[in-house]
């Protein structure tokens, strides 16, 4: 069965979540110009939620990014739609896009909404017990040629299709947040993959316009297999500057750190409040599971989910408080365990990190200024050389940090978790916007 | 046309900012100020010069598409906020695309022309920044044939029929040396923006300009030869002048050192429909200018400063050309060697033009003499020219060379 004819009914299930959202996007414009460039096809897109108001929601976002997309992509729909002749504006060509991408979805609240679905897109919440029942009752709605891309992010893909009987139908296709932006897709073939299914992944990447890097099927892959372990190390280095420094600047020192000095788009702790802690601790459960006697937990984080601070995101896109507290998306308070109460960071907390940390090797550097810069590389090398050299605290923590970073990604080849070095750069690079790969010999 | 039967004069000239992307105060997501507010911004800053707005007889005011980008028609009524003496007094809305301007200072002047005026306020105003490029791109294409030409044409409907320009130019004159008579143009403009405080580019701090203008065009995302730095701006602006007789700016309390005479006068419509003769050339453009000189009854070698319709770098080049200033083929020449700067032999644009001061399209003609108006009169400060001759001259183009108005000036 080729791809058009599998595009012809496709299905999202999760398909409200922060990464539902995205591949439903994704999934939804690209049947908007496939029913274009194929005006005899019927297409469908299925997405189903648990929650009303969250699919309402999402039919807005879907509504208002194809509107960008369409004003982006104008050129193309001028020509696509060259024959119609009451389509005379980029205004009114715009918006007949819009409707046209919107024509083709049906939202429901039960998975019985997917059962014609020849190709399902599965992104629910990373807990097996509920990929498991999601793919139980797949199995016996969807037809026997129905093949499932799951979004799951740690879960080994065997583990899903032993437990649910759809063996070689199963696909790992990890997106990275937020899918309609992020260019990378982590692949996880497993062994018993159906052919036709793996050149299909392939497919479907080209036509979402997505970069495919291969991961082997093992707990984590490769992106939650470097950003676990890069989570631990930092909290393990915050326990360690805790006993000088006190909790809420040692969090702050090495959010800092690990973005100004290792010129990431974000610090660790806002990354994981990006993600979820929620989400951290799940992952890590699962990854601790499979990958035992790795040291795969933090009571650090149980700590915090005790306590009801989870991060992620509000339905509107805002920035839930968790490790760090944010106005306007910019951290305003450190969160402290112990008093259960946000410490504000405010001018003379900052001079008092930034005094131990001593001067940044650079301060003219930062991941924005040098993403678009033709001189990145060279740059990014130069920086690292000066940073060698420096007997600051802020230095010495960046080093520790850089080289706990690339022993992680190291071990990922050596593990057979990613086939090759550049397969870890690349996750790196592409799915979590960083300007390097993790593997290089800038400290050499 | 004619010769006046009378001499037409020029005064009490202003505009406002041409707001837009370049200036620090534009912010794109901010709400900004309305039709309302530039015109009446123009308008007291004209009646903040003359002793009394009870002597103004009469108003014109120009403007291209307030009906789409702004929702409003009926803008001659909306020119009496400018000051309660204006109510119930005659206005009339004029429209010709881009020449809007340009029409609205003919307007001015028949009116004197006619006998029942001796002071007409004539205002030009748009505020385009009210949708994105792409979708002022649709409103902009109504100066072309819309019925004929929308629906077959660019997403960016107007960049590309001049860039369809500057392909035929490149063939028929040289790619490289037009290519840097471009960048050359750009450069000028933005320098000469920097002298005038009112100018979209005025906060343009680049340090080579010369290269930023000569930035590869790109066909996939706007015109094959056109580049972003080859066009005028998206701008928020208005600006405003009096024409008056000698009776009536007398009245105004004015004295002659004040004012510019209006000497010659071209306007020129050209078919809609019909497809440009040669694309090197804009042969409507250059009826008008003729037009305008013969009333005149002067050469190009008397006129010591130039307005020209710059939309874009190219329409720059082969408006002067049009103007006589060189012949086919010279212009880019003439801009590399300088001679289009402040401190050339033909000082073109002196306050930014449209791509340095910006192209808030239906006040673009009036903004061109009220910029004229001010190098006569010495009232050009920072962008002052040592004039060495004693006329200006101004072309004011509405759509691909279809609407024209030229008007010479005499100190």
């Amino acid at each position: 069965m080729d791809l058009n004819t599998r595009l012809q009914n496709v299905a999202v299930i999760g398909a409200a979540g922060k990464m539902g959202s995205g591949i439903s996007l994704l999934l939804a414009q690209e049947l908007g110009f496939a029913s274009l460039e194929n005006r005899s096809r019927t297409f469908i897109l299925n997405l189903v939620d648990i929650s009303d108001l969250a699919l309402q929601g999402l039919i807005r976002y879907i509504k208002e990014q194809s509107v960008k997309t369409a004003e982006k992509q104008i050129n193309r729909l001028r020509e696509l739609y060259k024959d119609r002749v009451d389509l005379v504006e980029n205004g009114e060509i715009i918006n007949e896009f819009v409707h046209e991408v919107l024509v083709h979805i049906r939202t429901g609240k039960t998975l019985d909404l997917a059962k014609d679905s020849l190709l399902v897109f599965e992104a629910v919440f990373e807990k097996e017990e509920l990929k498991f029942e999601v793919y139980n009752k797949l199995a016996s709605l969807c037809p026997k040629e129905t093949y499932f891309l799951t979004n799951t992010s740690s879960i080994p893909i065997k583990v899903i299709t032993d437990a649910c009987g759809i063996d070689g139908r199963v696909i790992g296709y990890h997106f990275y947040n937020p899918p309609a932006v992020q260019k990378l897709v982590e692949l996880i073939t497993p062994d018993t993959c159906d052919e036709e299914l793996k050149v299909l992944s392939l497919e479907i990447a080209k036509k979402l316009g997505k970069k495919i890097v291969p991961a082997n099927d093992i707990a984590g892959f490769i992106g939650n297999g470097h950003f676990m372990r890069d989570g631990l190390h930092a909290i393990s280095e915050v326990k360690r500057l805790s006993k000088e420094h006190g909790y809420p600047q040692a969090i702050y020192m090495v959010d800092k750190v690990s973005r100004d000095y290792l010129l990431r788009p974000m610090g660790i702790f806002q990354l994981i409040d990006y993600v979820g802690i929620d989400v951290f601790q799940l992952i890590l459960k699962v990854m601790n599971k499979y990958l035992t006697k790795q040291g795969l937990h933090s009571d650090l984080i149980d700590k915090y989910m005790e306590q009801g601070v989870k991060g992620g995101q509000t339905s509107s896109g805002a920035q839930k408080d968790g490790f760090l507290k944010y106005e306007k998306g910019k951290p305003v308070g450190v969160y402290n365990p112990e008093t259960k109460e946000y410490v504000p960071v405010d001018d003379i907390f900052i001079k008092a990190v930034d005094e131990k940390l001593g001067l940044h090797p650079n301060p003219s550097l930062s991941w924005k200024n040098l993403l678009k810069d033709p001189e990145k590389d060279s740059k990014t090398q130069n920086y690292f050389t000066s940073l060698k050299e420096m007997d600051t605290l802020g230095a010495e923590l960046a080093r520790r940090y850089y080289n706990a970073s690339k022993e992680t990604s190291e071990k990922l080849v050596k593990s057979g978790v990613a086939n090759k070095p550049e397969d870890v750069n690349s996750v790196l690079t592409l799915g979590f916007f960083h300007l390097y790969g993790p593997i290089n010999d800038y400290l050499k | 046309m004619k010769n006046f039967n009378k001499p037409v004069y020029l005064a009490a000239g202003a505009y406002t900012i041409s707001l837009g992307t370049g200036r620090n105060e534009f912010h794109p997501k901010k709400p900004r100020p309305g039709l309302d507010y530039y015109i009446q911004e123009a308008g007291k800053a004209v009646l903040s010069q003359i002793n009394s707005p009870e002597n103004i007889d009469e108003g014109v005011i120009a403007n291209f598409m307030a009906a789409r980008f702004n929702r409003q028609g009926n803008l001659a009524s909306l020119m009496t906020t400018i000051h309660p003496s204006l109510v119930h007094k005659p206005m009339i809305r004029v429209e010709g695309a881009c020449a809007s301007g340009g029409l609205g200072i003919a307007t001015g002047v028949k009116n004197i022309l006619s006998g029942l005026a001796d002071v007409v306020l004539v205002v030009g105003v748009e505020v385009q920044n009210t949708v994105k490029a792409i979708y002022g791109a649709d409103i902009l294409a109504g100066a072309g044939y819309y019925a004929g030409e929308r629906k077959e044409g660019h997403t960016y409907f107007f960049p590309a029929k001049f860039s369809d320009r500057a392909g035929a130019y490149f063939e028929k004159y040289g790619k490289d040396i037009t290519r840097q008579a471009m960048a050359h143009w750009y450069a000028n403009a933005v320098e000469n923006a920097r002298l005038n405080p009112l100018a979209q580019e005025y906060h343009n701090t680049c340090k080579d300009l010369v290269s930023q203008g000569m930035t590869q065009p790109d066909a996939k995302t706007f015109t094959e030869h056109l580049n972003i730095f080859d066009c005028s701006k998206v701008s928020d602006g208005a600006a405003a002048i009096l024409v008056c007789s000698e009776e009536g700016y007398k009245k105004l309390g004015l004295n002659s050192d004040a004012v510019c005479e209006i000497i010659g006068l071209g306007q020129v419509m050209a078919n809609l429909i019909s497809s440009p003769a040669d694309l090197t050339e804009l042969d409507a453009s250059r009826k008008a200018a003729n037009d305008a000189r013969d009333m005149a009854n002067v050469g190009i070698g008397d006129i010591g400063v130039f307005e020209v319709h710059d939309c874009f770098t190219i329409s720059g080049l082969l408006s002067i050309e049009a103007l006589g200033i060189v012949g086919q083929g010279k212009a880019p020449e003439l801009v590399i060697n300088g001679e289009t700067k402040l401190t050339g032999k033909y000082p073109v644009n002196t306050g930014g033009g449209l791509v340095g001061y910006g192209h808030p399209t239906g006040a673009s003609g009036v903004r061109m003499a009220v910029d004229l108006w001010k190098q006569m009169t010495g009232k050009a400060e920072k962008f002052q020219v040592d004039l060495k001759k004693e006329h200006g001259m101004l072309i004011s183009m509405g759509g691909n060379d279809k609407s024209l108005v030229s008007v010479i000036v005499k100190k």
